[in-house]
């Protein structure tokens, strides 16, 4: 009978990330110049669904209680690679893009067998594999250029019928094809029961490792979609270091808004989208409101130290003081 | 089975004392350095002479002020990510406060470390009190001191060359040979070897590194050492990105952006454990030296920076697997 309010209580954080969102949107919206038209709400679903993408990635890691540092670079590493190989006639470049994904599911595998097998601290194991991502992707593209398969690209990031944004349909798509299997299967189970409690997990029989395993693959994935639509929208590749790491920054920032916790075992890739959505509102906000560029990124910086500091506040978990200490 | 380990026993208890005291990890790393500098001399003839190797050593001691510092908080079993924007902030506010007449250049080099001590001391709170994870904090802060050095930078062109005094620092020579940039990495190496091995606040560090509750429960201000930390961590980022500005004679911006890595690698390869409670300074010593000799081969040998991080990447992940495992608990 009160089954809703466990479902309540499961979904609170992806519901206050799409509050969030929606809030700063209408904000965003009313100061627009332009107003609510297809055409705002196209350029900021295709600003947003790259941060999504990034994000959701993420979020399938923050969940098992790890963290991914190289997930920027994942994302800089498979656009420098999709603006070699995604080109051509129809088949080299479905070819193509599958070989950017399945990189991408690599670089993800790299990080999880590292993180499981060999045990080591996810923050700096995947500080190290950003290095060496990044540094491929310099080989790759030691300065921008390249070029991408024009039609697929302007049908994924243009309208639907003028009205429905494409990159939407897409990240749809994804969500249901490779995030809804996943939380619904034991092993995503298993990743959010690694999260929780790796110990009482690991006693109930739960496969933890295939679980965080498969949650680290997916999240290269995930960021590989990212760097292919990058592709998609800039028609280039580039190896941008700071590009890299501020999309490493805010996926944080969007898992933290989109009501994931940090602390693993709550929260929903959906959440994370929604936080990515809200993140990217607020650089917007400051264009709607005609804020000084020189001050942007301070404002920026200080929206995220907030937003990231409340989001994980362990002062707030405290029941007693030797709970300070876990 | 008993006369194997005896004989084991024996063999350890043969060799000289500061062999058998000494950490496995350390003695690896100077191994490596001796190595190095033989495939170095083996590729260029003059790698072993004097001036290339105080040159090296120059070039060391910056990030060997920062990596004292990132140690400190490594030993925690935290890390301090907002050393690339802590440098540069400490870098630019040093030849700023320059540009304000006489006064100005007496206090460049507080100015710059105590703009370091101001961020460090954000970290520390956060990290101490409001018990947000050290990677959160270090990383936003990071990003706010960006945005700050912008809007400064931006808003009013401040001076930017390295005032006399700050270039005396890191290219002077007060003993005429050696250079003052060596001079003040070994005086802040003597700094913290005292303060990690004689005083209250080291062990105190390495107590919270093993565990921080039952430093706790000892009586020891877990709190207080933790904040004390990321200061002295942010204080000497900021002091290493003036000496940079020195050696470089101006400041500019996303300087520090190429020693997060190497500082992180130096603690890692001197033995130091990324889940804190152990590591010596001696390793990080080596580690600096280690990483600094590694750069300058691969920069001899023209490797292209794509190429560079590559094989810091997989230095520290080769290094992390054989010293920074976590134990199998299950």
């Amino acid at each position: 009978m009160n089954e809703w309010r466990y479902w309540l209580g499961e979904q609170r954080g992806t519901l206050t990330g799409l509050a969030i969102f929606l809030a700063m949107f209408a904000v965003y919206v009313a100061n627009h110049p332009a107003g609510f038209t297809a055409n705002v709400v196209h350029t900021a679903a295709n600003k947003g669904v790259l941060l999504a993408f990034v994000a959701m990635a993420q979020a399938l890691v923050v969940i098992t209680a790890g963290i991914d540092l190289s997930v920027g670079m994942i994302f800089v590493l498979t656009n420098c690679l999709a603006s070699w190989i995604v080109v051509g006639a129809a088949l080299p470049t479905a070819l193509g893009a599958a070989a950017v994904l399945v990189v991408g599911a690599l670089c993800g595998a790299l990080n999880g067998l590292l993180v499981i097998y060999g045990r080591l601290q996810p923050i700096v194991a995947t500080i190290a594999t950003g290095a060496i991502y990044f540094g491929l992707a310099l080989l790759l593209r030691p300065y921008p250029g390249g070029s991408v398969n024009e039609a697929l690209a302007d049908a994924l990031t243009g309208r639907f019928f003028g009205v429905i944004p494409s990159s939407l349909v897409a990240l749809a798509a994804v969500v249901l094809v490779v995030w809804l299997p996943f939380r619904r299967s034991v092993i995503g189970r298993a990743a959010y029961a690694a999260g929780s409690s790796e110990q009482a997990a690991f006693m109930s029989g739960v496969p933890i490792r295939r679980g965080k395993f498969m949650a680290y693959l997916l999240g290269g994935l995930l960021a590989g979609m990212g760097g292919l639509f990058l592709t998609f929208f800039t028609y280039t590749g580039e190896a941008a270091y700071a590009s890299g790491s501020a999309y490493t920054l805010w996926s944080i920032a969007a898992v933290v808004l989109g009501g994931v916790s940090l602390y693993g075992g709550r929260g929903s890739a959906v959440g994370a989208i929604f936080g990515a959505f809200a993140a990217r509102t607020t650089g917007d906000m400051l264009f709607a409101f005609d804020v000084d560029p020189l001050w942007q990124p301070l404002l920026q910086g200080i929206v995220l130290m907030i937003a990231v500091s409340i989001g994980s506040l362990a002062l707030l978990r405290v029941r007693n003081r030797l709970d300070w200490f876990q | 089975m008993s006369e194997t380990s005896e004989s084991r026993v024996s063999i350890r208890a043969r060799l000289p004392g500061f062999l058998r005291r000494a950490d496995p990890a350390v003695l690896t790393a100077f191994g490596c350095i001796l190595l190095l500098l033989l495939f170095g001399s083996l590729y260029s003839s003059n790698f072993l002479s004097l001036d290339y190797l105080l040159q090296q050593l120059k070039v060391a001691s910056f990030l060997g002020v920062v990596a004292a510092g990132m140690m400190v908080v490594i030993l925690l079993g935290h890390i301090d990510l907002s050393v690339p924007w802590v440098m540069t902030t400490g870098a630019m506010m040093a030849c700023a406060a320059a540009g304000f007449g006489s006064m100005g250049i007496v206090a460049a080099i507080p100015v710059g470390v105590l703009c370091g001590v101001a961020i460090g001391l954000l970290n520390g709170v956060g990290v101490a009190y409001l018990r947000i994870p050290s990677m959160i904090v270090t990383l936003a802060s990071n990003v706010v001191a960006q945005g700050l050095m912008v809007v400064y930078t931006g808003g009013f062109s401040p001076q930017d060359s390295a005032p006399p005094a700050v270039r005396w620092l890191a290219t002077g020579a007060l003993v005429p040979g050696l250079p003052n940039a060596i001079l003040v990495w070994l005086a802040v190496s003597a700094a913290m070897i005292f303060l990690l091995t004689r005083t209250a606040f080291g062990r105190a560090v390495y107590g919270i590194g093993n565990s921080e509750r039952a430093a706790f429960l000892s009586g020891v201000g877990t709190r207080r050492v933790v904040m004390t930390a990321f200061v002295l961590s942010g204080a000497l980022s900021a002091f290493g990105g003036v000496l940079l500005a020195g050696y470089a004679s101006k400041a500019a911006q996303a300087m520090g952006d190429a020693y997060l890595l190497p500082s992180i690698a130096a603690v890692v390869l001197g033995g130091t454990s990324i889940l804190g409670g152990r590591g010596s300074y001696l390793g990080t010593v080596a580690g600096v030296i280690l990483i600094t000799l590694l750069q300058s081969i691969l920069s001899v040998m023209q490797m292209p920076e794509a190429g560079r991080q590559i094989v810091y990447g997989a230095v520290i992940i080769v290094m992390l697997l054989l010293y920074g495992r976590a134990p199998p608990n299950r």
